[in-house]
């Protein structure tokens, strides 16, 4: 084995097998558990920065290994895997410092890093998988790991939580896992290629065709939460925040997008699914989602569950994005997928703040909590003012390139209404938390305290990650122009998609 | 390699005869003989992976007489799978049963089973197919009646009785064909036996004996007293190989002896009656309050999934795609034989730290017995068909002949079944993660706990990521 074919395995691996190793730590070892973890992230980014470097100068990387006549487990680096390789991989880094200040002293600790360790793995062979029947593997994967995690407290709301989410979760893998066999049985055995790999068949497989990418994409939207498909991700908040940090912006949610993403590009093609006309109802379903996820998080008081429905809502632009017939509107869906991930993982960390530090659970508690939490709060500001669209964080970038998109492709009449809508419906559930949290007089005594004001407002290992990556959020959109900025990055995966 | 043949009949009987002579030493015995086994079966599939088939005819004399062994691709992996499930599950035993004289009772009879087993796999003609088929009902029998409880001796009782009637049945049909023929060798019947009254009759009647044996719905009714009451190593080679042999024969008569026999139609009523068992034996899994009664209806949901196999096999021309089906159906059927042994290995354990086995009151489980939990976790993996497991493999092989060959009903069967089992192995889960206080002593012994894991894990790893080699096996050594 060299470099070229072990390095997409070795990726997986630098999680896998710290993960292992802490499932057997006795809950004690908090120094140890605490190295494994960091040194396997580390080393994971590490990993990862070669790959890009490879991929850049041209280098090819795959591990290749059959599984039966016909199905080979393929693990690839191409520009889409990569970045979505990075985003988790960084993410993870950031998350696994956040959990380790948030469970400090809960009890089950091993459990839940194996776990939390097995849930990256999963999500970085997804991001590698070389074709669908790998990416039906990692896919699956994903919902076992996660399982343990949100049913991770015990309590009969974390079970019933967790058995919602698994009933939908395993519901979508069995019809994706149809899809995808139906789909093999009529191509045989391909490779995720940009521009898609069907439009050689002739017309007489064109219904089918059809009905494989409802399958499948009803398998991927149950993970990627499109309407109705979502009912499980409010339920899964009973999940500790860091698990909720991670399934909104890395694991859960976004494995399904990215599948969208897969099956549009690389295995239909954008051209050939618009011909087929099924582009047009992802767009619509994408659309309905956003309006719907907006309009519940106007009434949540929970912030959690305001949060929950927001991902709803924001994820749809990556399907959105898809279902927009040009390179501008893949460049818009594709760089969401970065944008939102860090955007979002920023608010759950904020919220876990609230909640670990104050005993702040709701909308109505958070008055005057600016003062108090100003780090934190800042954090959350500069997330929920991207998330609205406002420039210069990063989300404005995705919504001007998604408007944008929609106009080349003539689909303004339905897109921009929806964008315009959705970001006002943004602004009416973030706004008033922010107005609430600077301009309000706090309440005398906060919920429940736990952690005392000292030289932070709260533990370090709680209150880094959130500003780390709301200072990436509002870099991703100053210097959305730089080289090996996420931007540029979807620029020349659509580059390649549309034959640039 | 013709050592590796006879060494896989010799030596369980001979260990046998030993243990029961010996009982002293009886324990150390099993396990030295259960290495050779295990030596011996990998020897030969190492041979008929390199030489193809293999045939023996003990003392020169030819078939007909003499006792003649053989052994093909199929037959090689299915003997490697019983080595090393009885093998973990002899470990195991020496732990689970405490007493000495429990012992003593039990090591003859399991390895008279394992001699069946062993013999009933390398056996190619059919009296000695009903020979050792008669015997593997009676030693099943003897052993599921061990613990000696009223609602073990009253299940076990059943069981004799349908054994014998499915034995007996077999051998009318094994006495027809020889009326017919005058020949019982398997390969010569092939070669001979013609479309018509004797060889329908023939047919009918040993394929209903086996489906008897092998517990297809609506014929399982004595499965689950019989395999819940057993003594936990008792029940998981019963659940993982006895009704696997039946199975077994089963195959071998549809798709060789009898392959120009066989219409669509009797396969289309095999494959009805298997999705029968998958969605009965789920749904009823799902309401089982006990855990070993949970594990004995999934046995009869997954043996059904088996028979889904035979019309789309019928359907399929002879040829690669046929090739890569079966290979699909040998999987799912190696793979449930390690998961489903281990889960009851599992469950033993469960049962024998907390003193029952209600799925109702297992709460905080997972912190008590993390690994054990664990093992469960992992066989219920591959019971509900996921990935990595080797049944993920199957069941992908298993839908994809099913739309191939346009038959979308079956689809629709495997899919609500895989559904079900994910819904009865969550539920034990799901109380297995409460965080209720677990009010039992349990501290589990490694004899214990690492063959259930070892065999969880051949099913969800090692048989799924070396999935490959099985194909090549059954290609090489046909």
């Amino acid at each position: 084995m060299n470099s070229a074919t072990s390095l997409p395995l070795l990726v997986i691996l630098s999680s896998l097998l710290p993960g292992l190793v802490i499932f057997f730590l006795p809950e004690g070892s908090h120094r140890l558990r605490t190295t494994l973890n960091l040194a396997g992230a580390f080393v994971k980014i590490f990993l990862v920065g070669v790959l890009i470097w490879g991929v850049f100068h041209g280098q090819s990387y795959e591990t290749r290994w059959a599984l039966a006549p016909g199905l080979d487990l393929v693990l690839h680096a191409d520009k889409l895997s990569l970045l979505f390789v990075s985003l988790s991989s960084v993410l993870w880094l950031v998350t696994t410092i956040y959990a380790i200040g948030y469970l400090e002293s809960s009890p089950h600790r091993s459990r839940f890093f194996g776990f939390f360790s097995l849930c990256v793995s999963a999500t970085v062979g997804l991001a590698l998988a070389g074709n669908l029947f790998t990416f039906v593997i990692f896919y699956e994967l994903l919902t076992l790991a996660t399982y343990p995690l949100v049913a991770h407290r015990g309590t009969p709301e974390a079970i019933r939580g967790a058995r919602i989410y698994l009933t939908y979760t395993l519901s979508g893998g069995m019809l994706l896992l149809i899809g995808t066999v139906w789909l093999y049985a009529i191509v045989g055995q391909t490779s995720f290629v940009e521009g898609g790999v069907l439009s050689g068949l002739s017309s007489e497989y064109h219904t089918q065709l059809i009905l494989i990418f409802a399958l499948l994409i009803a398998g991927l939207g149950v993970k990627a939460a499109l309407v109705p498909l979502h009912g499980w991700l409010p339920e899964a908040m009973v999940a500790p925040a860091p698990v909720s940090a991670l399934l909104h912006a890395v694991a859960v949610v976004k494995a399904g997008a990215f599948g969208i993403v897969r099956v549009v590009y690389d295995v239909y093609g954008v051209t050939f699914a618009s011909e087929l006309g099924v582009l047009m109802a992802l767009g619509i379903a994408a659309g309905i989602t956003i309006v719907y996820g907006s309009v519940k998080a106007l009434f949540q008081d929970s912030l959690k569950k305001r949060l929950a429905y927001s991902t709803v809502s924001q994820v749809s632009y990556i399907a959105l994005g898809t279902a927009i017939l040009g390179p501008i509107g893949t460049i818009g869906g594709i760089v969401h997928l970065v944008h939102q991930g860090i955007m979002k993982i920023t608010l759950f960390f904020a919220a876990g703040n609230y909640a670990e530090t104050l005993g702040i659970h709701k909308v109505s508690e958070m008055n005057g909590v600016g003062r108090r939490m100003p780090g934190t709060t800042l954090a959350f500001s500069i997330a929920a003012l991207g998330m609205i669209g406002i420039p210069p964080v990063a989300g404005f970038i995705s919504k001007w390139y998604l408007g944008l998109g929609a106009v080349e492709a003539g689909m303004a009449g339905w897109v921009l209404p929806v964008l315009i809508l959705s970001s006002l419906l943004n602004a009416g559930y973030f706004l008033p938390i922010l107005y609430r949290a600077w301009f309000r007089t706090p309440a005398a005594v906060w919920p429940d305290e736990h952690i005392p004001a000292a030289r932070f407002e709260t533990h370090g290992a709680l209150l880094w990650p959130p500003i780390i990556t709301a200072v990436l959020a509002l870099a991703a959109g100053l210097f959305a122009a730089a080289p090996y900025s996420p931007l540029e990055w979807a620029s020349l995966i659509a580059q390649r998609e549309y034959g640039l | 390699m013709t050592d590796a043949l006879i060494a896989l009949v010799a030596l369980p009987l001979t260990a046998a005869l030993l243990a029961l002579l010996l009982p002293r030493i009886a324990t150390a015995l099993v396990i030295f003989s259960g290495l050779a086994i295990t030596a011996s079966a990998i020897a030969l599939l190492y041979g008929v992976n390199t030489a193809g088939a293999l045939h023996y005819e003990l003392g020169g004399w030819t078939a007909g007489l003499g006792i003649a062994l053989r052994a093909d691709g199929l037959s090689a992996i299915l003997l490697l799978m019983i080595a090393l499930v009885m093998f973990a599950a002899s470990v195991y035993a020496s732990a689970y049963f405490g007493k000495a004289s429990e012992r003593a009772q039990f090591w003859p009879l399991w390895l008279l089973l394992w001699t069946a087993l062993n013999a009933l796999l390398l056996s190619g003609d059919l009296f000695n197919l009903y020979v050792t088929l008669e015997l593997l009902g009676l030693s099943a029998v003897a052993l599921a009646a061990l613990s000696g409880k009223h609602a073990a001796v009253q299940a076990a009782l059943r069981y004799l009785l349908v054994g014998l009637l499915g034995s007996m049945l077999f051998l009318v049909g094994v006495a027809l064909l020889y009326a017919g023929y005058a020949t019982l060798d398997l390969a010569t019947l092939t070669q001979v036996v013609k479309p018509g009254p004797i060889a329908w009759s023939a047919l009918t009647l040993m394929t209903f004996g086996l489906l008897l044996k092998t517990a297809l719905f609506p014929l399982h009714f004595w499965l689950p007293p019989a395999h819940g009451s057993a003594p936990a190593p008792v029940s998981a080679v019963l659940s993982a190989l006895v009704v696997k042999a039946a199975f077994y024969l089963v195959l071998r008569l549809w798709l060789d002896v009898f392959a120009d026999i066989v219409t669509p139609t009797a396969a289309n009523l095999l494959g009805v009656l298997g999705a029968g068992a998958v969605l009965w034996g789920s749904w009823q899994a799902l309401r089982a309050e006990r855990l070993k009664l949970l594990a004995a209806y999934s046995t009869v949901a997954q043996l059904g999934y088996l028979f889904l196999f035979f019309p789309l096999l019928l359907a399929l021309p002879p040829g690669p795609a046929r090739d890569v089906a079966t290979g699909g159906l040998v999987m799912l059927a190696l793979t449930h034989g390690f998961a489903k042994a281990g889960l009851f290995l599992a469950i033993g354990i469960v049962q024998q730290r907390s003193g029952h086995d209600n799925i109702q009151e297992l709460g905080g489980m997972v912190q008590r017995l993390p690994l054990t939990t664990f093992a469960i976790a992992l066989a219920g993996v591959a019971l509900i068909g996921l990935p990595p497991s080797g049944t993920f493999l199957g069941k992908w092989q298993l839908i994809s002949a099913a739309i191939a060959t346009g038959q979308w009903l079956w689809v629709a069967v495997t899919a609500i079944g895989s559904l079900l089992a994910a819904a009865y192995i969550f539920r034990i889960l799901g109380h297995a993660f409460g965080n209720q206080p677990y009010p039992h002593q349990a501290v589990a012994v490694a004899r214990e706990e690492w063959p259930a894991l070892l065999l969880t894990l051949t099913a969800t790893l090692v048989l799924g990521l070396a999935g490959a080699h099985v194909w090549t096996l059954l290609e090489n050594g046909s």
